[in-house]
């Protein structure tokens, strides 16, 4: 089936099976790599987006959902150069590893920002449920909350 | 810079050096009687134990280290590979500061095999930064003295007035940019090392430079073995046995190959792949293949239980000093505990897995592999071409933690793209990961000890364990015979309180019917466990406090200071006290040596509920020379959450000869919540070369937590992972 949506600000118009996984429309058909697969079952949050401002997990969201929504992926998260709050405090406490489970983080870190503009611990610990093995978690809840700093100095 | 001549030269860091070394073991082997074998097993165990591996690969060429681009960047092709340690950005400041360039002028990049830069070992052992220090040193010094002979004949000066700077060479007011220069250079001379600079001088290394990959990983940028594609590219999705003790008998794949999408179902002996045009339809096709799976006999998890006891399997002294057996068998006061510690899973956030192109009887290959080496051998075997043709193209790595260090995908990928002439994307659903994980093997450990005047008489460590480096492409077939006991298996598991004056270890040897491997520190996490648990226990029983009761029984020879160092340190960085603190939280304590690392952890921690949370962490290491020491602390907080996640909450198990959970979730791990919302990082610098990093900070977190944990409650938890009763 056809399926239209913007991503990152461009209308786009794929032809896929509507039950293929999101997720593998944006890696292999619009080929952006930065949305990771991890686990499949949206178990992990690796490939976390957002769809209509909202984190989403995108190997467990089927593309024909997308029809008509407004898709954003890490990619899409800076206008142009200039990298988002939450990117600019990632760069400023040296938060990733590996980097594989990053992107997740970090839209999920965004959409969090969005609702709760200064997120408590707690609101932390409830909405930053992503994986990451090489145990970024210390560095992460720094960043998350420099991320609302700048974020707050921005506007 | 091209047709360089080709040099040998002697080295002080050859590998000739870890032959001669390794020589002395087979001398004293062949030269000896049956009788001293236990000796001579011992004796490997402490070479193995104290060791400093060396860099394998050629280290005298400059040529394939570095590439000067006309623009003045700089390549350093790394024969390492980049799995989140931070190899890439500490090799960029070693290199930067004898190139004498910025370090925003140099791009780390991974080595393809096909340009002879090759690791012929691993990326792995915590060795990579300690084993090219001077390596990289020696090749970033010849370079800038390669580039300053040849702008010296371009300026027309003498090469002494020339000046160095920022990647400039400048004399009597001209001056050339690197980049200005090789591009007049046809043909290179390799001259003799220069003397290297003062470290004292150097601007990058000793500094908390960020990480040079930083940008391309908040960006999302391309650059993992799952983003790797080419064009007409197919996917792949593979069927083995993933049951423990199971064989494929046949399948009937005819429904599969009618599939809409699929181009091509192939049988091999070992796997059935099938390859469509995206993802999602070979995975939809598999589903429809039909297995007859043959199976020896039903595995359950008492079964390994059963196997995994200290007394069954093959026994080693790994470690003995004066006469401990004898005390602790004609004494009524022995104090005796056993400890315990579950299968791991590695749970690397990326899948295995590989894009393969053959053509024309050569292949290429882009994955994420700890042993490129070794992937590249095994896809030429399989192919039956010689290894030269098989490029291995590394890329950054989704977590390692040894996971990396067997890399059957890539013969899978390129069997398969040999099959259809096109290039072949697979790997691993997360369902398939899990389940053929090479996993952390189980442990079950006996301690023993007497205690007299306060202070430990005599002490032995027993671990049973299943087997991590034997079985592996990494360590010679001869190691098994000659050693006995599996050095992965035993790591961690050595007495480190040399003043005690009777002590031994020793190593069970247990196979286990599933692969059981390299998982990041190896026995350390499990070995530290019960041996840190176990002083624990005595200290208690001697009424001592625990750090001191520990000092006291160190040594006083480098090693032993330098683990007092750490422990000190720790100490007094964390305001150490015993016994429940008046907010109702307590203190636990544990130390130790990894890859001649010492590391010590006070941690904070609380009980509400049965749960056990941990609130702050205060870690001593002492890795000798600190390249980036905001990296060794990057090292040292992931290390602490990780062994944290494995010693609260990680574990596998068989039932029907399945290995489960097979997801995360059910795989319980440590997530943002449970992550401790302080932990302090002391680093100490005892020695003048840096050592190992990325291991040894996860050796004492689970001890440490346990023995926080009986402070408040009583309960001495002697199993990993740790539950409350």
């Amino acid at each position: 089936m056809k399926i239209s949506f913007t991503i990152n600000g461009q209308p786009k118009t794929v032809e896929t099976d509507g039950n293929t996984p999101l997720l593998w429309v944006i890696r292999d058909v619009l080929d952006l790599k930065g949305t990771k697969f991890g686990c499949g079952k949206a178990a992990c949050g690796a490939c976390t987006i957002h769809v209509d401002g909202n984190a989403v997990r995108s190997c467990s969201y089927a593309a024909k959902f997308a029809e008509g929504k407004n898709v954003t992926t890490i990619e899409g998260l800076s206008d142009g150069e200039q990298l988002h709050p939450v990117q600019q405090a990632w760069v400023e406490e040296i938060v990733p590893q590996c980097g594989y489970c990053q992107p997740g983080f970090i839209m999920a870190t965004a959409a969090l920002l969005n609702k709760t503009p200064n997120p408590s611990d707690d609101d932390i610990d409830k909405n930053i449920v992503n994986i990451c093995r090489c145990a970024t978690y210390y560095r992460m809840r720094k960043a998350i909350h420099r991320a609302a700093e700048i974020q707050s100095n921005n506007s | 810079m091209s047709n360089s001549e080709p040099k040998k030269k002697k080295r002080k860091f050859s590998r000739r050096k870890f032959l001669v070394r390794s020589s002395i073991g087979l001398g004293v082997l062949i030269g000896t009687g049956y009788l001293s074998r236990h000796l001579i097993r011992r004796y490997l165990a402490d070479f193995a134990n104290t060791a400093e591996p060396p860099y394998m690969g050629n280290i005298d060429d400059p040529n394939i280290w570095f590439e000067v681009l006309e623009d003045n960047q700089i390549i350093l092709y790394s024969s390492k590979v980049e799995m989140g340690q931070g190899t890439f950005t500490g090799l960029a400041q070693i290199a930067a500061d004898e190139l004498e360039v910025d370090i925003q002028q140099l791009k780390v990049k991974h080595a393809p095999s096909a340009s002879g830069n090759i690791d012929q070992f691993s990326t792995g052992g915590s060795t990579s930064i300690s084993s090219l220090w001077q390596p990289l040193r020696e090749l970033a010094a010849t370079l800038r003295e390669m580039i300053k002979q040849e702008a010296a004949k371009q300026l027309g000066v003498d090469i002494a007035a020339l000046k160095v700077s920022k990647g400039m060479v400048s004399a009597n007011g001209k001056s050339l940019s690197y980049g200005e220069v090789v591009k007049k250079v046809s043909e290179w001379k390799i001259p003799k090392t220069p003397p290297l600079k003062d470290i004292k001088s150097y601007q990058y290394v000793g500094n908390p430079v960020p990480r040079v990959d930083l940008l391309d990983k908040v960006k999302g940028a391309p650059i993992f073995g799952m983003d790797a594609s080419m064009p007409d590219m197919l996917y792949a999705s593979v069927i083995r046995s993933s049951l423990i003790d199971t064989k494929m008998e046949n399948a009937d794949i005819s429904k599969a190959a009618e599939m809409p999408d699929v181009v091509k179902v192939i049988q091999e002996p070992d796997f059935i792949g099938v390859i469509a045009t995206s993802m999602t339809a070979a995975e939809n096709a598999k589903k429809a293949i039909k297995v007859n799976w043959s199976t020896n006999r039903t595995w359950q998890q008492q079964d390994i239980e059963d196997k995994i006891q200290v007394g069954k399997g093959s026994p080693v002294t790994i470690q003995k000093q004066g006469n401990s057996k004898s005390i602790l068998e004609n004494s009524e006061e022995v104090i005796s505990s056993e400890y315990k510690s579950p299968i791991g899973a590695h749970a690397q956030l990326e899948p295995n897995g590989a894009l393969a192109h053959v053509k024309d009887g050569k292949a290429t290959i882009y994955m994420s592999t700890q042993v490129i080496k070794i992937t590249q051998d095994e896809v030429a075997e399989r192919l039956g071409i010689k290894s030269k043709d098989v490029n291995i193209v590394p890329t950054f790595l989704g977590g390692g933690f040894g996971r990396r260090l067997h890399t059957p995908n890539a013969m899978q990928a390129a069997v398969m793209s040999k099959a259809v002439g096109k290039p072949i994307k697979c790997f691993f659903n997360r369902k398939e990961e899990f389940q053929n994980d090479t996993f952390r093997p189980p442990t079950h450990h006996v301690l023993k000890a007497k205690l007299k005047d306060g202070k430990i008489e005599a002490m032995e460590h027993n671990v049973s364990s299943g087997d991590v480096a034997f079985g592996s492409a990494l360590v010679p077939r001869i190691a098994e015979p000659l050693m006995g006991a599996d050095l992965g298996a035993w790591r961690g598991g050595m007495i480190n309180y040399s003043k005690i004056p009777n002590y031994r270890a020793i190593s069970w040897r247990v196979k286990l019917p599933f692969a059981t491997s390299w998982w990041r520190s190896l026995g350390l996490l499990a070995n530290t466990f019960a041996i840190e648990s176990f002083m624990d226990e005595l200290a208690i029983t001697a009424k001592q406090d625990p750090i001191q009761f520990r000092l006291d029984q160190i040594g006083d020879d480098e090693r032993g200071s330098r683990l007092k160092g750490v422990i000190i340190a720790a100490r007094d960085k964390a305001g150490w006290k015993d016994g429940v603190l008046p907010n109702g939280r307590a203190m636990g304590f544990a130390a130790s040596v990894d890859a001649n690392t010492p590391c010590a952890h006070v941690v904070e921690v609380s009980v509400e509920n049965k749960k056990i949370k941990v609130h702050k962490v205060t870690c001593a290491i002492d890795p000798g020379l600190a390249i980036n020491p905001d990296q060794i602390r990057a090292q040292s907080e992931g290390c602490i959450i990780m062994g944290m996640s494995a010693a609260m909450f990680e574990k596998m198990t068989v039932k029907d000869n399945k290995l489960s959970p097979t997801i995360y979730g059910p795989y319980k791990m440590a997530m943002m919540k449970d992550a401790p919302k302080e932990i302090d990082v002391v680093i100490l610098e005892s020695t003048g070369k840096p050592g190992a990093v990325g291991e040894p900070p996860l050796g004492p977190i689970g001890a440490a937590i346990a023995n926080a944990v009986f402070r408040i409650t009583g309960q001495r938890l002697r199993a990993m992972p740790l539950e409350l009763a």
